[in-house]
């Protein structure tokens, strides 16, 4: 059976106004529609393309969400490190949770939050694949966190992809184990109140606590040298794992206008100036 | 088949599952079933790349199960009652993404954190879905220790060729107790078919994905009526029964697993008094054995049905019988296991109903429990 990528439509409208959804109307792509994709390629040398690991499908996410970046720096570490044939990734429950139609690897899909441990039942079948979970900060570090904590405290030789942006995403914007204090949800309208709704969780510092945890890093895609950054980590990561030391993670801030209620140059401002004030972009833990 | 051996239930079953080349195990200590993953891991230790994992949670060990099925491996999870509630969420997965697994309840007392005695309480929860959606699991109930050896295999070939999951439900009871078993010989590993779904990195093929999300209604639809053509194809070809000196019984006892044991000691007494009752023991719970059952409702006076719980399995032998004979219940929940003798007590007291009221006499099926627990 054929699967089609049926996006839902999304439970909060786009912002509009001044400054806010640009390139929205106007596509690029349909501004310079007219060059022949291929023509005179003969001379040209090719410089950038589609990664082998990801499918020639377009991405679903709102404009100025970090998750395509991610999939793509992904993507590229997967066909750099020459591992595409032998992965297996496990997507969450979230926005990423049609990673499937993305990345072109065998994906199996997950429940909610409990991605860590099927990720460790394949791994410990097929212990010469490499295995990677994908998942977002409500599935990671609120309803997963006892299987991600313990597969970590295990050592498995997977690589986890937390991609945290604060908020429930998918299913509309709710408070996360990561929402800062102060921030609006759509379930903390006056704001995140620590004494009430409890503090931001940081995972990371949690994880680099399990001795079986051998690298995780803290990293962002709010500015250009953050996302080569981000793809360094994510290269180390799969490293450490082709290496066979440990688990291995990389917590990535990423941008959500959409249930920020933020235009994207303000979603990633609000990273680089608010988030890292909570979730400092540093290395966590190395004993590769 | 090897020489007869003395085992416990629990020992039996990983002995079992490792004959079926199962090489993958993931649980969570409960009682009363803690001596399976004693027994697996003891074993697992002196094997070569066979995978055990005490994880964090049954809900973990489910879904350890997942990834370790779409993996290719034949892989099994047991539990007790309050873990077989937290597995559901995996079980339903498995159904929906259509991966084979094994997974073994040993039903203690409830609800809740009940007890550790030996109950059938979670009939409804093991045939009637457990998790959400639309979906079946098959459910053997094996009674004896031979049994348990062989409807162990079965259980993996099932799963493996029905890509579903398999229950195997046992009580603390069965699990306790000790029984010679003659243990088939291991599987060749070669011989099993091979799995064309599985996921082990796209060489040399297309990538794949497995999966039980749907987001657009009639892909799920089209699902939804796939699963039920399978599930039908297997209410066809698995249902399984014992039917025991009931070819001139005027009533028939309807009980299975440890409780079937118990009833079979109760037709014995009341045989030996002249009453012809014999004993209909479902052996596979899904699918239900509906077809001989209602055969042999046209013939007899009155079923009883007897479960160490409130009756649960009653509503299957109602729906099989539909109204042709009267059916009446007994059952001791909580975590009591009867004794022949007081089953012979109850099967005399419906019999001797049936004879003066004549099998039309429809008594409300509870009617019956509270009399024949006041006789006793």
């Amino acid at each position: 059976m054929k699967a089609k990528c049926e996006v839902p439509p999304h439970p909060v409208p786009l912002p509009q106004g001044e400054g806010r959804g640009e390139g929205i109307q106007k596509s690029p792509l349909q501004k310079h529609s007219p060059v022949k994709i291929g023509e005179g390629v003969d001379q040209v040398k090719k410089i950038f393309t589609r990664p082998e690991s990801l499918k020639e499908t377009q991405f679903h996410y709102c404009p100025g969400c970090g998750h395509s970046i991610i999939h793509r720096l992904v993507a590229e570490v997967i066909d750099e490190l020459g591992i595409r044939d032998r992965t297996i990734g496990v997507p969450p429950a979230g926005c990423a949770v049609l990673a499937y139609n993305y990345f072109d690897v065998d994906m199996v899909e997950a429940p909610h939050g409990r991605a860590a441990a099927v990720a460790t039942g394949v791994k410990r079948i097929l212990p010469d694949r490499v295995v990677f979970t994908y998942q977002g900060d409500g599935d990671i570090a609120a309803i997963g966190t006892a299987e991600t904590v313990h597969a970590a405290n295990r050592g498995e030789r997977i690589t986890a992809v937390f991609v945290n942006n604060a908020v429930y995403g998918m299913t509309g914007g709710q408070m996360a184990p990561t929402t800062i204090p102060g921030q609006v949800t759509t379930t903390t309208p006056g704001g995140r109140v620590p004494l009430r709704d409890g503090n931001p969780l940081d995972l990371s510092q949690m994880l680099a606590t399990a001795a079986g945890s051998v690298y995780i890093e803290r990293t962002s895609v709010s500015r250009p040298k953050f996302i080569l950054k981000t793809k360094k980590a994510l290269k180390k990561a799969f490293q450490v794992q082709l290496d066979d030391l440990g688990f291995s993670m990389v917590e990535i801030l990423s941008p959500c206008p959409t249930n920020w209620k933020m235009s994207p140059v303000e979603a990633v401002k609000w990273v680089d100036e608010t988030m890292t004030q909570y979730f400092p972009l540093k290395v966590i833990k190395d004993v590769a | 088949m090897g020489p007869k051996v003395l085992m416990r239930g629990t020992h039996v079953l990983g002995e079992a599952a490792i004959r079926a080349r199962c090489g993958e195990y993931f649980g969570y200590p409960i009682t009363p079933q803690n001596e399976l993953p004693e027994y697996v891991a003891a074993a697992f230790a002196k094997m070569d790349d066979a995978v055990f994992i005490q994880a964090e949670s049954e809900l973990a060990s489910i879904n350890m199960v997942i990834g370790a099925s779409v993996a290719g491996a034949r892989a099994m999870t047991s539990s007790s009652s309050p873990g077989i509630s937290l597995k559901q969420e995996g079980i339903s997965y498995l159904a929906g993404m259509e991966l084979p697994a094994v997974i073994v309840n040993m039903m203690r007392g409830g609800p809740g954190l009940g007890n550790i005695a030996p109950s059938q309480g979670d009939y409804f929860q093991s045939t009637k879905g457990g998790g959400h959606g639309d979906y079946r699991t098959i459910v053997l109930a094996p009674a004896y220790g031979q049994e348990i050896a062989d409807m162990t295999r079965q259980a993996f070939d099932l799963a493996d060729h029905y890509c579903t999951p398999v229950m195997i439900l046992g009580d603390g009871m069965m699990g306790q107790m000790m029984e010679p078993v003659a243990f088939p010989d291991p599987i060749d590993p070669a011989s099993l078919p091979k799995k064309k779904w599985v996921l082990d990195g796209a060489k040399g093929r297309p990538s794949k994905i497995v999966r039980s999300l749907w987001l657009d209604p009639a892909l799920e639809e089209e699902v939804n009526w796939r699963l039920f053509r399978k599930y039908r194809a297997i209410e066809r070809e698995v249902p399984d029964q014992e039917m025991y000196l009931t070819d001139d019984a005027d009533m028939i006892v309807v009980a299975y697993g440890t409780a079937a044991r118990i009833a079979k000691g109760g037709v014995h007494r009341v045989r030996d008094m002249g009453l012809r009752v014999g004993l209909y023991r479902p052996k596979t719970l899904w699918p239900f054995p509906s077809a001989p059952l209602a055969k042999l409702s046209r013939r007899v006076g009155s079923m009883l049905v007897f479960e160490m719980s409130t009756g649960q399995m009653l509503e299957d032998v109602r729906l099989a019988v539909e109204g042709r004979c009267n059916v009446s219940f007994y059952g001791r929940p909580g975590g009591i296991v009867s004794t022949p003798e007081e089953l012979a007590r109850v099967i005399t007291f419906e019999y001797r109903k049936m004879d003066s009221s004549g099998p039309s006499a429809a008594a409300s099926s509870h009617e019956s429990q509270d009399e024949a627990v006041r006789s006793a």
